[in-house]
């Protein structure tokens, strides 16, 4: 890595050292556009995630920065350095590719050799070895990748990209030829690399839980366009679009009108039930909202129970749905409007469950309610990540 | 779940591994037949016409005398044949090796939506008789053609002439027209089996080359060409052997100096020299199964997936 204190580093470089930089990069495939004006930077050892559904443009991203596409508009800068037209053999990047691209007829040694040999470094048995050591595979140097079972091919991917020590690496869906289990397993073995080797990662996915178990940003992408990038926990906690809302995890958006509020909170009127949410959780200015809040987030109780001050409630529930699901048990609840909510209990066992036609109240608490313009489409982003 | 199965289960598998057994060689007996009818028994037949004393005639009959002589004589004799032959096949497969396989990488990567029509184009000469193709040189290559009026106007006739490939003014009998009757022959040999190849290899595997450090040009010699190694063996397989022992070309294209190891052997046959003929054949055959194995050896077959 470049010192901070090398003369020939341009200024630029020296402050941001290698941040990955894109500005206002579109790419169109004739008519289709798959990047929209897209401006992004990735700090210098950070774990980013690109998430969001197929054909939303998170792997065009990826490939224009390894430089298998070219931008149509746009620059690509790492630390400081114009890439955007190099040759993707002359960037300083490497890809793990979606379901690997491992040279068939090369041994597992050689795979991971390919990208140092290319480059005339010395000292390349040593690195390989250092290398295979790091990713378990020592005894397997000799072997094609033919042999290896999916998990395996995985970590020689990761190892051939790896080695070459680049300044930004790119993982094209790294995880999703795996199985459930292993899919786990890896996820915390690559964080685990990760911090080991302190390259910055940027990761293409549609499985949420996958981008949030690894990823220290993630940027939610649809149709083109960054809807939303932070942290995972800030993304679940406070969706800034119906799409990251429904996209990343689950949510229950109900129609309602601001209906003024004091300092610090907002009072919305939802199908007359009367909510507060908190101001900082609220898009300035507008007064259609859907109101927001996540299943687990919410509590049911009987009809006409008590309910702390201050909660949000909303009366008049019928349980229509129980799915016991072991840790938890998932209730659709219909409302006075014909709406049918979803709510996560736990199954701690501190009451009996309700079941199907059991009148319910709603409540839950003000500081977790979340405010969207009510302009945006309530269903963007349901049921497409299902989908694999 | 096999070992649950109860013992009961195992004459009964034992049945049917027998059946599965008598399937298959059912199955190989047409073409065993056939091989041992028309490949085994004509092939002890060669073998001994080849060690028929030679001063027999068809009328006289042969007599069995085990004249190893023939094989030296014949070796004498047409050793310049035998060698042009494979100096001619050498040329031929090489030619097509460099037409071939960029149009088979062509048609496996670029084509698109031409794949299959290519394909149709790169089989289509095989609608057409073998003959009435190469005699379809003899119009292109002719004296009052267009392609040698071109070249004459280029002085490129000049140059092959100076070159000893052709005779001055004019393309036809010469190695040039049987080398190049060859190659035209024999390209769609080359091109099919390094397509098959070529077409198996996933086109993201260039993209991972790319993206460690190898130029498009490493990334062909250290990832397409390895994998297109057994198509291209194959290919060089199925262009030379025909080639060297083809007599086609060499005869309607060529001139008495280049005659090929194929139209001696027919002419022996013709003129009634069995044992001669007999005995060139298996040398031809032996040479060329000895030149094969020498090459699959060098190719290293053996390391590819």
């Amino acid at each position: 890595m470049t010192q901070p204190g090398d003369v020939q580093d341009p200024p630029q470089a020296a402050e941001g050292g290698s941040d990955l930089v894109l500005q206002g990069v579109t790419k169109r495939f004739g008519d289709f556009v798959a990047v929209d004006d897209l401006d992004l930077t990735v700090p210098q050892g950070a774990f980013f995630a690109l998430l969001g559904p197929s054909g939303c443009g998170k792997t065009t991203t990826l490939r224009m920065v390894a430089g298998l596409e070219v931008p149509t508009v746009g620059t690509i800068h790492i630390g400081g350095q114009d890439i955007s037209h190099l040759k993707p053999y002359k960037r300083p990047v490497n890809t793990v590719f979606q379901s690997y691209a491992l040279f068939p007829h090369l041994t597992i040694f050689e795979n991971v050799a390919f990208g140092l040999r290319r480059q005339k470094k010395s000292d390349v048995e040593r690195q390989v070895d250092e290398m295979l050591e790091l990713v378990e595979l020592t005894p397997m140097a000799s072997r094609k990748p033919g042999q290896l079972s999916g998990g395996q091919q995985q970590r020689v991917a990761l190892a051939r990209a790896l080695i070459n020590r680049p300044q930004v690496l790119l993982l094209d869906e790294p995880l999703g030829a795996l199985d459930l289990k292993l899919r786990r397993q890896m996820q915390i073995e690559l964080k685990r690399i990760q911090t080991e080797v302190g390259i910055t990662f940027v990761h293409v996915t549609h499985d949420q839980e996958e981008a949030m178990t690894m990823a220290d940003t993630v940027a939610v992408m649809n149709a083109g366009i960054i809807e939303q990038m932070g942290a995972p926990k800030e993304l679940y906690e406070h969706p800034r679009t119906t799409f990251a809302a429904n996209f990343l995890g689950q949510s229950n958006l109900v129609r309602g009108t601001v209906g003024g509020g004091d300092g610090s909170n907002v009072t919305i009127d939802a199908h007359g039930a009367r909510l507060v949410c908190p101001r900082d959780r609220a898009p300035a200015g507008i007064s259609e909202v859907w109101v927001g809040i996540r299943p687990e987030k919410v509590f049911l109780a009987g009809a006409g129970t008590e309910t702390a001050d201050g909660s949000n409630l909303m009366r008049g529930g019928v349980v229509t749905d129980v799915s016991f699901i072991g840790v938890s048990t998932q209730y659709l609840t219909r409302l006075p409007w014909g709406q049918e909510l979803m709510i996560f209990e736990q199954n701690s066992g501190a009451r009996e469950s309700f079941r199907v036609g059991d009148p319910v109240d709603l409540h839950w608490l003000p500081e977790h309610t979340f405010l969207l313009d009510a302009a945006q489409d309530a269903s963007a982003g349901v049921e497409i990540e299902g989908e694999d | 779940m096999a070992h649950v199965a109860p013992p009961a289960g195992a004459p009964a598998s034992g049945d049917a591994a027998r059946k599965r057994g008598l399937v298959g060689y059912l199955l190989l007996a047409p073409a065993g037949l056939w091989l041992s009818l028309f490949f085994i028994v004509p092939m002890i037949s060669l073998i001994s016409t080849s060690l028929y004393d030679p001063s027999g005639s068809l009328e006289t009959g042969y007599q069995m005398t085990g004249h190893v002589q023939n094989y030296a004589t014949v070796l004498q004799e047409y050793d310049s044949q035998l060698l042009r032959s494979f100096l001619y096949a050498g040329l031929a497969t090489f030619f097509c090796m460099l037409l071939g396989f960029p149009l088979a990488y062509a048609i496996a990567f670029k084509a698109g939506k031409w794949k299959n029509l290519l394909l149709v184009a790169v089989i289509a000469p095989f609608f057409t008789s073998f003959l009435i193709r190469t005699l379809a040189w003899q119009l292109i290559l002719s004296d009052q053609g267009w392609v040698t009026q071109t070249f004459n106007a280029l002085y490129l006739t000049d140059l092959f002439a100076a070159l000893g490939l052709t005779e001055q003014g004019s393309l036809l009998y010469s190695p040039l027209a049987v080398v190049t009757g060859l190659t035209y022959n024999f390209l769609p040999f080359m091109v099919l089996p390094l397509y098959a190849s070529l077409e198996k290899i996933d086109p993201r595997l260039h993209e991972a080359g790319a993206d460690l450090y190898a130029s498009p040009f490493t990334t062909f010699r250290k990832v397409t060409l390895p994998l297109a190694l057994p198509g291209l063996v194959a290919g060089t397989l199925l262009t030379f052997i025909p080639a060297a022992g083809d007599f086609i070309n060499a005869q309607l294209l060529g001139n008495t100096q280049t005659t090929m190891i194929g139209t001696v052997i027919q002419k022996l046959f013709d003129g009634g020299s069995y044992p001669e003929a007999s005995a060139l054949s298996v040398v031809l055959m032996v040479i060329i199964v000895v030149l094969v194995l020498f090459y699959i050896r060098r190719a290293g077959t053996e390391d590819l997936v």
